[in-house]
């Protein structure tokens, strides 16, 4: 398990992503997802650069469904950044770094 | 400065490392930031590639040649290639960290990106019912209707993989008669959860927020009809990646990096290309790799031309 990017399932959801403090990016993705894997390191790096800013953690579409189907997610990775329980970013696909960041600057501080 | 740098981590940028890593070249391969490995990534078996009969899962065959690369010495960046200086005897290359390098030849394999239709609805609707990825994003799509589009191999692969989640699986072809190959055509055809839609192009992508039908034309008749589907996945082909460097080098007249005859070589000296970036009709992995053999087996003797000309100025020899 990776040290800054936690995992939040089905049960967890509501707790630590729609009622956090600061905004939540949650990486929707699966073992079986050739670009979720790939995008994982950089997630990572940078919910390491920008902690306190922004939580990032991931939700296995394949073990929480619920949750998954809840936001009706159809491609994946998709990365949707939640802030007071509301989606207000949305971005799908593996990209680099510094386009992820430029996606995310409003919430990177 | 370096001997050569290759820009790609496909079958081609691998195996161009491979060669070039045992002839001591000492290789940088720059493989991205988050597409490594290449299309294969997004493959699931693998049943043609030579030396694996039971078949292999593509990212499992792609850690298998980095692996290969490395195991030779080769060094791998995993960073995005932003700017590339080709026209110099001395080759710069930046990338999306700011880091720069130069190196006396370049091997670009950077392959191919999936074509899109062009129709309305479809850039909205990008994850949100219109994929490129159908190992990714099939599972969202169970018990669901859904589209294919497009006549070839890819197509074929993605249609049957589909029908392991959907109800039904509707494949839309331009023409009356498909391009995939043989077996592929006969898998697909012999499909109970396969439809085809002949004759047929999208028009357009329709929903909110989510794809709920397409729009087909006839394209001998022109006639539209709504299907209603819940997922379209477009496999219509791939178009080379030559924005780096397409105001520096020859292209083709249908986009390719333009090589001499049956070599890698470029219209520019110590550059080289490789691998689907230089290749309309084949795109294979096993032509892909041999097509990185061929890269680097030219800049082995580039290298050599290169170092003996200098050897030669070193010693007053002209007309070498």
């Amino acid at each position: 398990m990776s040290e800054f990017v936690s995992a939040v399932t089905d049960a967890t959801f509501n707790e630590e992503v729609l009622q956090s403090d600061i905004p939540v990016l949650v990486d929707f993705w699966a073992t079986w997802c050739g670009p979720c894997v790939q995008v994982a390191p950089v997630l990572e790096a940078i919910a390491e650069e920008h902690q306190g800013k922004i939580k990032i953690v991931k939700l296995n579409v394949d073990e929480n469904m619920d949750t998954a189907m809840a936001y009706k997610i159809t491609s994946i990775p998709a990365l949707k950044v939640f802030q007071n329980g509301e989606v207000v970013h949305a971005s799908v696909g593996a990209k680099p770094k510094q386009i992820l960041e430029q996606e995310l600057a409003a919430f990177l501080g | 400065m370096r001997n050569v740098i290759i820009v790609g981590s496909g079958p081609a940028g691998y195996t161009a490392a491979i060669y070039a890593a045992r002839a001591n070249l000492e290789p940088l391969l720059i493989a991205s930031s988050v597409t490594a490995g290449g299309e294969l990534m997004n493959t699931t078996e693998v049943e043609n590639f030579p030396g694996f009969p039971e078949g292999i899962q593509g990212p499992e065959l792609m850690q298998k040649m980095l692996e290969q690369a490395e195991k030779f010495g080769t060094e791998v960046l995993y960073d995005d290639v932003t700017e590339l200086e080709l026209t110099g005897e001395v080759k710069k290359v930046r990338t999306g960290n700011g880091q720069e390098f130069e190196a006396k030849a370049v091997i670009l394999a950077t392959g191919s990106a999936y074509r899109k239709l062009g129709v309305e609805g479809e850039e909205r609707l990008s994850g949100f019912g219109v994929s490129w990825c159908a190992t990714c994003d099939g599972f969202f799509f169970r018990e669901k209707e859904i589209a294919v589009i497009g006549g070839g191999d890819s197509a074929m692969e993605e249609a049957l993989f589909l029908t392991k989640f959907a109800s039904k699986v509707t494949i839309v072809h331009r023409r009356d008669s498909l391009r995939a190959s043989k077996i592929m055509q006969d898998r697909a055809l012999a499909n109970e959860k396969i439809e085809f839609a002949w004759n047929s192009e999208v028009a357009a992508i329709h929903g909110d927020p989510q794809v709920s039908k397409i729009t087909l034309r006839d394209t001998i008749t022109g006639q539209e009809r709504d299907l209603a589907v819940e997922g379209v996945f477009v496999a219509i082909g791939f178009d080379p990646r030559v924005d780096l460097v397409k105001d520096q080098l020859a292209l083709t007249p249908t986009g390719e990096i333009a090589v001499e005859g049956r070599s890698s070589r470029t219209s520019l000296p110590g550059v080289f290309a490789a691998g689907d970036v230089i290749d309309p009709t084949y795109r294979q992995a096993v032509t892909a790799a041999a097509s990185g053999t061929v890269a680097a087996i030219d800049v082995e003797h580039y290298l050599a031309s290169v170092n003996d000309t200098a050897a030669a100025h070193q010693f007053g020899v002209s007309n070498v």
